[in-house]
């Protein structure tokens, strides 16, 4: 049997009552990776010899008490891991094999015990929403390899999905940890910003990225959570308020519960069988003992365009590091150091890095700074206040994760808008640094799946994982897997 | 309408230091042009009165100790580096 016929909770059970050992589960994961990886391409580093090793250690000690103990997971290679190479699938960082230090988050899965089988595939310094803007390969969707497992964290979705690992992280500027998962059928969380440290994440857009979980259940979701959020001091955005066991507290009562369904979520653009999903799902929700009503957030419509300022703007910044000087790919021609910068940077950087290094620069240069990224940020603030009027009488708003199902390779790839526009519903949670969950809602007819998403106002993951546990235990869409996984 | 010529494309390209061709800068010159034309729509919105958000929640100032530290690993920083010598990064001429 594979890691797909066990919740986090079941193994610590499990390893408690020597049903199995950490080992066992560690090959379980290694295995299924060796068996179909060749297809779906998530892993770009395994830590095979590591992960056995502390799995034995575990063994060796009879000690399962930490909140992971045992369980094998996969991060996002845009998250630094001391001792182990990372990459952010840019050739820049090709040969970047030790960073020397370990991401807050890195950290503290090692502290629960945690197996950290490896590290997976993402869209070029996560700037992309299909993982084929990465340097070295294209990571396929789990339920059909002809098309994308979307992104940027599509190797972190695509791992969990076809059973190699038991939970990822992923991270989301703007809808990088939700819309992978809607695409792969699974559940990602973005928390509200500054709940998890980014110390140790490779920045994109620092007042957007947050890091997440991936998981194929609500609950695992909710216990890897507890586990990586909290106050960090080498995150000056990180937020000192104390966190909750989500996992203990989760609870399928939702009678109450009050949602917003904004018109601008299921308007032209969004497929038939996406919102048909949406639908069945706010009828599933009038069963749990919820009610619904259609609402407007009218500066929602502005959303891509004030993301897609502020998030290319800020990358032009976060990339400025890059110079060949300290770490990273160097050119050997450059004639003088101006040239090096120069020549480094364009070998190193892919195709979709330098248009949004471009155009950020573009964004802040001269008159266009006030024009653009100072009303950007000014619309952002709208953006944020229309979810706030909403929250006043409503405890959650949903619609779905994005406007269609996944799409195929090369689809989107050659038109940048065309692509930006798939994130259009997933960047207002980031402006807002709202929390917001994506959860398995369906399948279209071609069997590809489809999410739903949850936002909540700030710090209230603990009502998301309820509204979406109530939904899962509810629904079977949780329970269906992908053929190519496997029993 | 927004218009980035290839000349503008090669200037931002000079401040973000990065070698792009003429081809290159063609081909940046259409896909910025259309992705800030789409962006024109945000300027229907008046915003006189409407405080910026600069960041995804209202942490400021936060400040602690800038205290250094000996930090053990200092050889295993060059091992990472394209060129070092005598415990400094290395890098072309910087003068003639």
């Amino acid at each position: 049997m594979g890691l797909y016929n066990y919740t986090i909770e079941q193994v610590e059970s499990m390893l408690h009552n020597k049903e199995i050992s950490a080992e066992e589960l560690a090959k379980l994961s290694l295995d299924q990776i060796d068996k179909v990886d060749n297809d779906v391409k998530a892993f770009l580093t395994l830590n095979e010899e590591e992960a056995l090793k502390k799995a034995k250690q575990l063994d060796e000690n009879g000690d399962y008490d930490q909140k992971l103990a045992g369980v094998p997971g996969a991060i996002k290679d845009n998250i630094v891991t001391k001792g182990i190479r990372t990459t952010a699938a840019s050739k820049m960082l090709e040969n970047f094999h030790d960073p020397l230090y370990d991401a807050t988050v890195t950290e503290k899965l090692a502290e629960e015990d945690a197996i950290m089988i490896g590290k997976v595939n993402l869209d070029e310094f996560a700037m992309g929403s299909s993982t084929e803007t990465s340097a070295f390969q294209k990571t396929t969707n789990p339920w059909d390899t002809n098309y994308v497992p979307g992104g940027s964290s599509g190797g972190s979705a695509a791992a969990v999905a076809s059973g190699e690992v038991m939970f990822s992280l992923g991270t989301d500027t703007g809808g990088s940890i939700r819309q992978p998962a809607a695409f792969c059928g699974i559940v990602g969380m973005k928390p509200t910003y500054g709940l998890v440290s980014r110390h140790g994440l490779i920045a994109f857009a620092p007042s957007l990225d947050q890091i997440g979980p991936m998981t194929r259940k609500v609950k695992d979701n909710a216990r890897v959570l507890e586990v990586i959020a909290g106050y960090d001091k080498l995150d000056s955005t990180s937020s000192s308020k104390s966190i909750p066991a989500y996992s203990e507290q989760i609870t399928d009562d939702i009678k109450g519960l009050k949602i917003a369904v904004p018109k601008e979520f299921l308007g032209e653009g969004v497929s038939e069988e996406v919102k048909e999903a949406v639908q069945n799902a706010l009828q599933m929700y009038e069963l749990l003992g919820a009610t619904w009503e259609e609402v407007s957030l009218p500066h929602l419509a502005y959303a891509d365009a004030t993301y897609y300022l502020i998030a290319n703007s800020e990358a032009s910044s976060s990339l400025a590091r890059y110079d060949g000087v300290r770490f990273g790919h160097r050119a050997e021609e450059a004639t003088d150091l101006i040239d090096m910068f120069k020549q480094s940077r364009a070998q190193g950087f892919g195709e979709e890095v330098k248009r949004r290094l471009l155009m950020g620069t573009a964004i802040l240069s001269g008159e266009n700074n006030e024009k653009h990224f100072r009303k950007a940020q000014k619309i952002r603030t709208l953006i944020n206040n229309d979810f706030q009027a909403a929250f006043q009488q409503y405890d959650v708003v949903i619609g779905p994760t994005t406007p269609t199902a996944a799409f195929k390779f090369d689809e989107k790839i050659q038109d940048p808008l065309t692509m930006y526009m798939s994130d259009r519903l997933t960047v207002p949670a980031n402006l807002a640094g709202l929390p917001a969950i994506s959860v398995p809602c369906g399948f279209t007819e071609a069997g590809l799946p489809l999410g739903l998403q949850i936002i909540g106002n700030h710090y209230s993951e603990s009502t998301l994982y309820n509204a979406a546990y109530a939904y899962e235990q509810a629904t079977n869409h949780h329970k269906k897997r992908p053929e190519l996984g496997g029993e | 309408m927004a218009n980035i010529s290839k000349e503008d494309v090669l200037r931002y390209a000079d401040v973000a230091r990065l070698a792009i061709s003429d081809a290159e800068a063609e081909k940046y010159s259409r896909d910025l042009s259309a992705v800030l034309t789409f962006a024109e729509k945000i300027q229907e919105i008046n915003t006189d009165d409407v405080k910026p958000t600069t960041n995804g929640n209202d942490a400021k100032g936060v400040l602690r100790d800038d205290t250094p530290e000996v930090w053990g690993e200092r050889e295993k920083i060059f091992d990472n580096a394209p060129d070092h010598e005598d415990g400094q990064f290395k890098v072309p001429a910087i003068l003639d």
